[in-house]
């Protein structure tokens, strides 16, 4: 074992020691008008100093645990295994994709109504995925602002709803359109950008959308954000026990059943349901076309893709607009599942995550997305006792996932265009 | 074919070319060389617009392009091999081709691939190889490859033989010779004097942002003068 090993585990052990002791070797407790510093108690103590030893002896024999754990991919037999041609993988994702939309039509009548309301949330985060999975994964564009959308869309259904009474389905493109077309502005001054600066700009936006929503008070109710946002119909038909509208008839009345309010949740998921697939099968098609490759082109060399007569203009601002407008639909989505929306849904962790997703994911890879959608949505709420920690876990699981599949899940696997060969 | 006249063009407030005028004639291979620094790379680059010069004009077959937008320079016949070949890594050479024919329909990629191919049977053998994995002189084909899909009237070379072995330059030498039999106009710009030169119909040396001597391929290699700053004596 070299010195130098021992030297990196002593201060690794005192940066424990220095960073966990003040937080949690002392407490604050409050004697009347007064805070008291006191000792924490002897276990807490000890388990810093305990926290100290196994730092300082993972760092002493970290090269053969790391070496140890190297081996460990083994377990994943398909790791090494050679790349499936590519039709026999095409033709497996489809059926992939059929199972996995059949089964998520029979979910809602199987599971109960707190896991249908979880699901249509996940679907959700799978629109914003892949839609962020175009700006990012796609184009190479990093962006930190990207839940700004999300709350145009949100909030162009709620004030349409307030002020015009404009109904669910009428929304749902407009919103799209309109975060599109913010997409489309945002699009302009970032041409220029790349890599970091780029993400400092859309970091910026996305808290420029957030604190006018805050304050711009007469229009959007600040803080206190929009209720009233009103459900989906289904060809005029209303979900509620009692109809709203003039002229309407409720879901229950017209089917001669009783009233249930999971009818609604059931079909708020259909409907998330079928827009996300809609997006996966609109960007999987996109992603095949001429402006897909042209994003790849410029994702993987700039210059070369300038080179060839391809428009750093049109293509960056086609990648943006296209994200935001998938943001724009999640958030139509979001605004009538909640029924009320307020600046606070729409925070920069929101973006973190999305973007989390993404990576975990796989840049660029469609089911990979999916997956992580499903996975960093679903497991916190399976982790409730644990949701202190959230933010913890899901910190160490980023790196985690960053030392041993630095790819994310499920790699993009691109799909390599092969023309017809000349007969 | 294409014509510079009393070129400027500025980095921000630095002047990298002070005045510059080259003139390539159809059908002709051009050199320009000059040392590291001289300005080599930023003519080519104010060629396709980016950045665009500040003050003289940029003529390409009788049409002014000096303010034109360097995506429609680039897809008005002629084409440029970027300087450190700039292939697309994460896309087969296959792609790497079709992006080349981006603006071409699928019966016109389908030809110049064949093209390409019988220029560069390499490439062919490594149609679905990704392009990060090929060796340099394979990348350096697969860019002038990938220019030639644009189907160019005028081809521009930014320093094919950086970092090649002797073997492979010879090989793209001798390409680029063939590109001229092929009717194709080749401006090329080199630090590798002697074979750019060799292969020239005429050539411009640049030093400091200046034209310093003009002359035959020929003429230049016999220049003292030539032979002493950019030969080794």
């Amino acid at each position: 074992m070299a010195t130098h090993n021992i030297k990196h585990a002593l201060f690794s052990a005192i940066i424990t020691l220095i960073i966990s002791a003040p937080i949690l070797g002392l407490d604050l407790e409050s004697a009347g008008t007064e805070l008291k510093l006191t000792g924490a108690s002897t276990s807490t103590l000890v388990s810093i100093v305990l926290a100290a030893i196994v730092v300082f002896l993972f760092q002493t024999f970290r090269d053969s645990i790391m070496g140890a754990l190297g081996q460990m991919p083994k377990l994943n037999r398909f790791a090494d295994r050679e790349p499936m041609p590519q039709e026999k993988r095409l033709k497996l994702e489809n059926i992939f994709l059929i199972v996995l939309v059949a089964g998520a039509l029979l979910w809602p009548f199987i599971a109960s109504r707190g896991s249908v309301d979880l699901a249509t949330l996940v679907l959700i985060y799978v629109m914003l995925a892949l839609g962020l999975n175009v700006v990012v994964g796609l184009a190479g564009l990093l962006d930190l602002g990207y839940v700004a959308f999300y709350a145009v869309g949100a909030y162009t259904f709620a004030l349409l709803s307030q002020y015009f009474g404009v109904s669910f389905w009428v929304a749902l493109p407009t919103g799209a359109l309109i975060a599109a077309l913010f997409g489309f502005l945002l699009g302009f001054p970032v041409l220029r950008l790349r890599g970091d600066y780029l993400a400092i700009v859309t970091l910026g936006f996305g808290e420029i959308i957030r604190i006018l929503l805050n304050n711009w008070t007469s229009l959007t109710g600040g803080p206190n954000g929009i209720g009233g946002i009103p459900d989906p119909t289904l060809f005029g038909m209303e979900f509620g026990r009692r109809v709203k509208e003039e002229g309407n008839i409720s879901f229950h009345d017209f089917f001669g059943i009783a009233y249930d309010s999971t009818h609604k949740i059931i079909f708020l998921y259909l409907i998330a349901l079928v827009l996300a697939l809609v997006t996966f099968l609109i960007i999987r098609r996109l992603m095949k076309m001429p402006v897909g490759r042209s994003w790849e082109a410029l994702r993987e060399d700039e210059i070369a893709a300038r080179s060839l007569g391809l428009s750093r203009t049109g293509v960056k601002l086609s990648a943006f607009t296209i994200g935001a407008f998938f943001a724009g639909f999640a958030g139509t989505v979001f605004a009538s599942k909640q029924g009320f929306i307020s600046p606070e849904s729409f925070v920069f962790l929101e973006s973190a995550i999305i973007l989390a997703i993404v990576v975990l994911g796989g840049m660029g890879s469609q089911f990979g997305v999916i997956l992580a959608a499903v996975a960093v949505t679903v497991l916190p709420e399976l982790a409730r006792e644990f949701s202190e920690y959230r933010m913890l876990i899901f910190g160490a699981a980023m790196v985690l996932m960053m030392v041993w599949r630095p790819q994310g899940l499920m790699p993009m696997r691109r799909i390599h265009i092969i023309l017809k060969k000349q007969e | 074919m294409l014509l510079l006249e009393d070129i400027h063009t500025h980095y921000g407030k630095i002047e990298a070319l002070h005045g510059v005028s080259v003139e390539v004639k159809k059908g002709e291979i051009v050199s320009l060389i000059g040392a590291n620094g001289a300005g080599k790379t930023t003519l080519l680059m104010t060629v396709c617009g980016s950045p665009q010069a500040t003050s003289g004009r940029v003529v390409l077959e009788g049409r002014d392009i000096t303010r034109d937008k360097t995506s429609d320079i680039m897809r008005s016949g002629i084409a440029i091999v970027p300087e450190g070949r700039r292939v697309f890594p994460g896309l087969t050479v296959e792609e790497n081709l079709h992006m080349g024919g981006f603006f071409n329909t699928k019966a016109e990629i389908r030809k110049s691939q064949q093209h390409v191919y019988g220029l560069f049977p390499r490439l062919k053998e490594r149609e679905h190889q990704r392009a990060g994995t090929m060796s340099g002189g394979e990348q350096q084909m697969l860019a002038i490859g990938r220019a030639l899909m644009t189907k160019p009237r005028m081809i521009i070379l930014d320093e094919p033989s950086l970092g090649l072995a002797p073997l492979i330059i010879k090989q793209i030498f001798e390409i680029i010779g063939h590109l001229r039999e092929e009717g194709i106009t080749v401006f090329l710009v080199e630090q590798n004097a002697h074979q750019a030169l060799h292969l020239a119909d005429r050539g411009y040396v640049l030093e400091n942002g200046l034209i310093r001597l003009q002359d035959t391929g020929a003429n230049l290699l016999a220049n003292p003068d030539v032979q002493n700053a950019y030969l080794g004596g």
